[in-house]
C-alpha cells in the first residue's frame, strides 16, 4: 500500500488570529475511502478546499503522491484531485452531457475545445454510472440525485487519482441518497481513493474504510472504522450522547448509531 | 467496461444526443447579416439605382472592368458612406453581442450587459471632455476610448482582493465606477455652454453611425476584430467559468487569466464602439438572450451565433435609423426602443432565462 494523500501539521484560519483547526495529520492509502465526520461548522468543507488547493493552509502541507500540492499547477491539480461540491446552481441549462464533458477541461489546451474522443469518454462514463439516458436532458431539469451523479461523472471525466466529496447526500431524499452512496461505494471498490465529508455517521459503516472525526479546532480521533467508530468518540465529536446499535435483517447485519434523545 | 460502452455508441447517436443547431439554423443565421448588409448598400436618402450600386461595387471592390457611367457623388455615397457604415454596424453589433454573451457567461447571469464594468460611463465622460476641450474628431475618439479603458481598469483594481477578483466584487465596483463617471459626465454637462456644447454632448451620447467614414473603419476594425477572435478562442472556457469560479478552478481553469482575457477583449470592443458611435445600449443584452433561445446555452455555438445575429441586428436597426424619418434618428434611441420591448418579451417567454 502506498500513501496517496497525506496532510501534515496542517492549520487553517480565515483570519490571522482565529484558526478553524490546527494540528491536522491525515494519511490516506491508495484505494481507501476516508470519511470526515464532524459537527456543523467545524471546518470539514474547509479542509476539503485545502486539500484541492482552493484555500492555502496557514501552516503545514498537503502531499499527493509525496509531492506538495503547492508545487502543482492548477491544471496538474485538476488532473490529480477531483471534487464534487455540495450545493450547486447552474445559471444556464446546459445538457448533462455538456456538464460531464467539462470534466475534460484539465486535459485540454488553453484555447482547445473538447473533441469527439472527449465526448465518447464522457458518454462512456455516463453509461458506466447508469445515467446515459440523462445525456440530452437539461442539467437544471433533473433531480438532485441525478445532478449529483452527473457531477460525479464530470469528476470521473477528469480522470483524477483522488476524488473529494463534500456532503454528497445532503439535500437528497432516501432513494437518491442510496443511488449516490452506491455509486461512491462502487468507485471505492474499483480502487479510487476517496475523501468524503458527511453529516451522517452511519455512512461510515456503509462505505468508509477509514474515518477522521473533526471537532471544533482539532482532530478528535482517526483510524480504521472498527477502531474509531465508538460511542465514546462519536459522543465526544458531536457533543451529544450517542449509542451504537447492531441490527439484523435478511440482508445480514448492519451497524448504526443514533443520538440518545432521552 | 469503458471500451464496450464506447463501441455501443456510434457517431450518429452522439450527434443525436448533442442537439447541435441544425445546418438550416446556421444557414439562416449566416444569411441574416449578409442579406441585411447587401440591402443596406441599396437603401438610403440619396437615390442610387440598384444597377449603379452593383456596378460601383464590382468596379471598386472586385476591380471588374466596368465603364464608369455614374457621377463621383454617387460613388462617394456607395463606397465612402454606405459601405463603411454597414461594415461598422456589423462589426459593432457583432462585437457588442459577443461581449454581452461572454460577460453573461463569466458573471453567471443571463441579464448582464457589456457595460457592467463602467466602460460606457468612462467612455462617455472621455468623449464629453474631448468635446468641451474642442478636440478634433480623432481626439474625442481617443479620449473616449482611453477613459473607457481607465474606468474598467479602476473597476478591476478595486475588485482585486487577496490576489483574486471575485465576479461579485467586479459587479459592485463596476457600479461604483459607473456612478462616479456618470456624475463626472453630469459635471461636464453642467459647465458646458448651453448653445453648442451641451447639445453636442447630448447628441453624441445618443449614438450614431452617421459620421463613420472609411478612415474610422480602418482604425476601429483592427482592435474590434482582434478582440472578437480573443472571445471566440475562450468560448469553451466560458462554459466552465459559468459554473462558478470554485468549480472552474477545480476543473483546472486559471480563472484570473481567463477573466482578464475576457475583460480586456470586451472592454476594447465596447470602448471602441462608444468612441466611434456613442452609447449603443441593449444590443449586448438582447442578442445573446435571443441566440440562447435559438441555439442553446453552449458558448461554443452561442458565441459565433451572437456574432452573426448581432451583426445583422445592428445593420437592421441602423437602416431603420436612416430611413424611418427625414432626419436620422440616433441609433441609441432605436436600439433601446426596439430592444427593450423585445427583451421584455423574451424575459416573459423564457421566464427569466435561467431554465
Amino acid at each position: 500500500m502506498c500513501v496517496k494523500l497525506s496532510i501534515r501539521d496542517a492549520s487553517f484560519g480565515f483570519n490571522d488570529n482565529d484558526l478553524v483547526w490546527k494540528d491536522i495529520n491525515i494519511d490516506v492509502q491508495k484505494g481507501e475511502c476516508l470519511c470526515l465526520l464532524g459537527p456543523n461548522g467545524c471546518g470539514k468543507t474547509t479542509l476539503l478546499n485545502c486539500i484541492n488547493g482552493n484555500y492555502s493552509l496557514k501552516t503545514g502541507s498537503v502531499y499527493v503522491n509525496q509531492k506538495d500540492i503547492k508545487e502543482l499547477s492548477i491544471i496538474q491539480l485538476a488532473r490529480t484531485i477531483g471534487i464534487v461540491f455540495q450545493e450547486h446552481s447552474a445559471p444556464f441549462p446546459y445538457s448533462s452531457l455538456e456538464v460531464v464533458r467539462m470534466g475534460r477541461t484539465p486535459h485540454l489546451g488553453l484555447f482547445e475545445t473538447p473533441s469527439g474522443e472527449d465526448t465518447k469518454l464522457a458518454l462512456g462514463i455516463m453509461e458506466e454510472l447508469g445515467i446515459a439516458h440523462l445525456a440530452d436532458k437539461s442539467y437544471t431539469h433533473i433531480s438532485g440525485g441525478e445532478r449529483q451523479l452527473v457531477l460525479i461523472a464530470r469528476t470521473l471525466c477528469q480522470q483524477p487519482e483522488i476524488i473529494l466529496f463534500d456532503e454528497p447526500t445532503s439535500h437528497l431524499d432516501f432513494k437518491n441518497q442510496a443511488m449516490v452512496l452506491r455509486t461512491i461505494k462502487s468507485l471505492s471498490k474499483k480502487g479510487m481513493t476517496i475523501v468524503m465529508t458527511s453529516h451522517f455517521p452511519n455512512h461510515v459503516w456503509d462505505i468508509g474504510t477509514r474515518v477522521a472525526m473533526l471537532g471544533y479546532g482539532c482532530m478528535v480521533a482517526q483510524g480504521y472504522v472498527e477502531e474509531v467508530m465508538t460511542e465514546q468518540n462519536l459522543s465526544k465529536t458531536y457533543g451529544v450522547d450517542t449509542k451504537i446499535y447492531d441490527a439484523k435483517s435478511d440482508m445480514g447485519y448492519i451497524r448504526f448509531c443514533a443520538p440518545n434523545l432521552g | 467496461m469503458m471500451n464496450t460502452a464506447n463501441e455501443r455508441l456510434p457517431e450518429t447517436s452522439i450527434q443525436h444526443i448533442e442537439k447541435r443547431p441544425s445546418k438550416f439554423k446556421w444557414a439562416l443565421m449566416i444569411a441574416f447579416p449578409i442579406c441585411l448588409f447587401t440591402i443596406s448598400l441599396f437603401l438610403g436618402r440619396y437615390s442610387v439605382s440598384p444597377n449603379q450600386v452593383i456596378c460601383i461595387l464590382g468596379k471598386r471592390l472586385l476591380a471588374l472592368p466596368i465603364e464608369t457611367f455614374w457621377t463621383d457623388t454617387v460613388e462617394t455615397v456607395v463606397i465612402r458612406v454606405r459601405l463603411p457604415r454597414a461594415i461598422m454596424a456589423a462589426l459593432i453589433g457583432a462585437g457588442l453581442s459577443m461581449s454581452g454573451a461572454s460577460f453573461q457567461g463569466m458573471f453567471q447571469n443571463p441579464l448582464v450587459s457589456p457595460y457592467i464594468l463602467g466602460v460606457s460611463a468612462g467612455a462617455s465622460f472621455g468623449a464629453a471632455t474631448g468635446l468641451i476641450l474642442e478636440l478634433p474628431a480623432i481626439g474625442i475618439q481617443g479620449m473616449s476610448f482611453l477613459f473607457g479603458l481607465i474606468a474598467v481598469a479602476i473597476t478591476y483594481l478595486t475588485a482585486h482582493i487577496y490576489k483574486v477578483t471575485p465576479v461579485l466584487m467586479l459587479v459592485l465596483s463596476g457600479m461604483v465606477v459607473s456612478t462616479f463617471f456618470q456624475a463626472m459626465l453630469s459635471l461636464i454637462k453642467f459647465i458646458a455652454d448651453d448653445d453648442e456644447k451641451l447639445p453636442a454632448i447630448t447628441f453624441w451620447l445618443m449614438g450614431s453611425l452617421g459620421s463613420i467614414g472609411l478612415q474610422d473603419l480602418g482604425i476601429a476594425a483592427i482592435p474590434i476584430i482582434i478582440s472578437m477572435i480573443g472571445l471566440y478562442m475562450v468560448r469553451w472556457k466560458l462554459n466552465v467559468l459559468s459554473m462558478g469560479e470554485r468549480e472552474s478552478r477545480s476543473l483546472g481553469v486559471n480563472n484570473e487569466l481567463f477573466k482578464a482575457i475576457i475583460i480586456v477583449c470586451t472592454t476594447v470592443i465596447s470602448s471602441t464602439a462608444v468612441a466611434f458611435c456613442g452609447i449603443i445600449g441593449w444590443v449586448g443584452q438582447v442578442i445573446p438572450h435571443f441566440c440562447r433561445m435559438i441555439v442553446g446555452p453552449d458558448h461554443r455555438v452561442l458565441i459565433p451565433a451572437t456574432m452573426l445575429v448581432g451583426a445583422g441586428y445592428l445593420i437592421m436597426i441602423d437602416n431603420l435609423c436612416r430611413l424611418l424619418t427625414a432626419t436620422e434618428i440616433p441609433l441609441g434611441i432605436l436600439t433601446a426602443v426596439i430592444g427593450a420591448p423585445v427583451f421584455a418579451y423574451l424575459l416573459r417567454k423564457t421566464k427569466g432565462g435561467w431554465n
